[in-house]
């Protein structure tokens, strides 16, 4: 970690939040058009007990959603990676499954599964989620060079040490890459379901109240709490990907 | 089959015999046949070049040669045993250096003696891995990843990698191929000196007359498409080869002769039309 990749990242942000609040004194936006940083952290300071709460409440259903869907996912792409009829037959399943707008399954999911809040919120998480991952395990797999399973199968090696030694790790920097993506993704599903069927939880479920209050500072509070959870959850992930998958980046000499 | 001598002169059980082998592939556009009645022998320590027109079928003969796939008909023998599943003794280097971009150079070597059943312990398989990167020239480059070597170092360590095991045959698919003609002959000289210290019965695919007359102690000519064998040439270089034997008459002469067969091979290939 060099001071370059912390410095440059936290000196964007602090220009970007000043650059916000110029505008907003420019062009002396009323809190319902746009708050500023400064009228933000106010917000967040006098709910921060709430924001703990609800933070961990959203936090830890997306990563439930999202660990189901890393399982879920690579288990799919796994198998439509080796075999060509299974990518054929279960592509279409999916790219359909994917198209649903999510915001319309809230409302089934809630009737199908009455009173269950977490266990909504996390499927949706993982429903959202999954679809990436998927596709990119499969490509990674379906795309490995025959010379890389001759050189190992000429050896005698089983179909399970072809996959661990070879098609495993070879998927990695794709499987890291969809990660990244599923990430962000599992926040919009849980807070899809903590705004549309508020059931007290969650920082969907803050956002909601405070638009009922009206309290515009606290909506967009909500919101950079949410930025805040995704950008920490991603750095997550970056460093995974360092340790497991490193070896994909080349240096830039 | 052609003129020429007969290809099976090494007759007390070689160690690899190919016994009038057939292969048909089955295409989009109808029956593709590759690989008609070929009859190859290879004796024990010896290096055998395999030439012919492009897209004759050579590479099917590597892949039944190491089992990962079996004629329609005839017969593999390796080691006086029929060939019916890949087996273990068997060693493969490709054009494509094939190396895995996540390991070291000396793991990606060492990668075989983690699949083969052996009683090395992993001191002596790193010990063996690096021996043998020694032998070819990348010692110092043990602990790279294979994206910081240049091609030709690249296929060196794919060379140490199909030799770590002690393998019976060594199959080689024109691993010179992509390379530029300095490093090509580099890799050439590199191959003498692995065959001194570790002696291999090798089996090289090449589509440069140069380097089979080079490398091998056999060439056999392949005819066009479904491919037999055509022609078969001992090379007569006695001594240790080096780079001014390939611009000898006689030298000369092996290259005019197998000119000649790719031609007849080529025409062959024409004459036949079995392009369904």
């Amino acid at each position: 970690m060099s001071i370059r990749r912390i410095f440059i990242p936290v000196a964007t942000i602090v220009v970007f939040l000043l650059l916000w609040e110029w505008l907003v004194w420019v062009n002396q936006w009323p809190n319902y058009k746009m708050a500023s940083p400064t009228d933000i952290w106010p917000a967040f300071w006098k709910f921060k007990h709430l924001f703990l709460q609800y933070g961990w409440q959203t936090l830890w259903r997306t990563i439930a959603g999202l660990a189901i869907a890393i399982v879920v996912g690579t288990f799919l792409g796994l198998i439509m990676g080796m075999s060509r009829s299974v990518r054929e037959a279960l592509y279409p399943l999916l790219v359909g499954f994917n198209a649903i707008p999510k915001a319309t399954v809230v409302p089934i999911l809630a009737l199908m599964l009455v009173g269950e809040h977490n266990i909504n919120t996390i499927l949706m998480a993982f429903m959202i989620s999954f679809f990436p991952i998927a596709v990119s395990v499969s490509i990674g797999l379906s795309t490995l060079e025959p010379e890389y399973r001759d050189i190992l199968k000429a050896l005698g090696a089983s179909r399970f040490m072809i996959f661990r030694k070879i098609a495993l790790p070879k998927t990695l920097p794709e499987f890291f890459g969809a990660l990244k993506v599923a990430v962000t993704l599992a926040f919009i599903g849980t807070n899809l379901v903590e705004i549309i069927e508020p059931h007290g939880r969650g920082l969907g479920h803050l956002f909601d109240s405070a638009k009922i209050n009206s309290d515009y500072p606290l909506m967009f509070a909500v919101l950079i709490a949410l930025a805040f959870m995704g950008i920490l959850l991603y750095y997550v992930v970056v460093i995974l990907e360092q340790i497991f998958a490193g070896w994909a980046e080349r240096s830039p000499t | 089959m052609a003129a020429g001598h007969s290809p099976g002169s090494h007759s007390e059980s070689p160690l690899i015999q190919l016994k009038s082998v057939s292969h048909t592939f089955s295409t989009a556009t109808g029956p593709l046949p590759v690989l008609d009645g070929l009859e190859i022998s290879i004796a024990e320590g010896q290096f055998t070049a395999v030439v012919g027109p492009s897209g004759c079928g050579k590479s099917t003969l590597t892949r039944l040669i190491a089992g990962l796939m079996k004629p329609d008909t005839g017969e593999v023998w390796l080691h006086g045993e029929k060939v019916v599943s890949p087996r273990s003794t068997v060693g493969m280097a490709f054009q494509n250096p094939v190396l895995l971009e996540w390991r070291s150079i000396l793991k990606n070597v060492m990668l075989p003696l983690e699949i083969v059943p052996n009683k090395l312990s992993v001191k002596e398989r790193e010990e063996r891995a690096r021996y043998l990167l020694a032998l070819v020239g990348l010692e110092g480059f043990e602990e790279k990843r294979p994206s910081e070597l240049s091609g030709g170092m690249r296929q060196r360590a794919s060379l140490c990698r199909s030799l770590v095991h002690k393998p019976d045959v060594l199959i080689l698919d024109e691993p010179f191929g992509a390379l530029d003609a300095f490093t090509r002959e580099d890799l050439w000289q590199t191959m003498h000196t692995l065959r001194e210290e570790e002696p291999f019965t090798a089996l090289l695919i090449t589509h440069d007359l140069r380097e089979s007359i080079f490398l091998a102690d056999e060439v056999v000519v392949l005819s066009g498409r479904p491919a037999k064998s055509q022609y078969v040439l001992s090379v007569d270089m006695p001594g240790k080869r080096t780079l001014d034997d390939l611009y000898t008459p006689q030298a000369s002469d092996m290259l005019a002769t197998l000119r000649e067969q790719i031609k007849i091979a080529q025409g062959h290939g024409k004459a036949g039309g079995h392009s369904a």
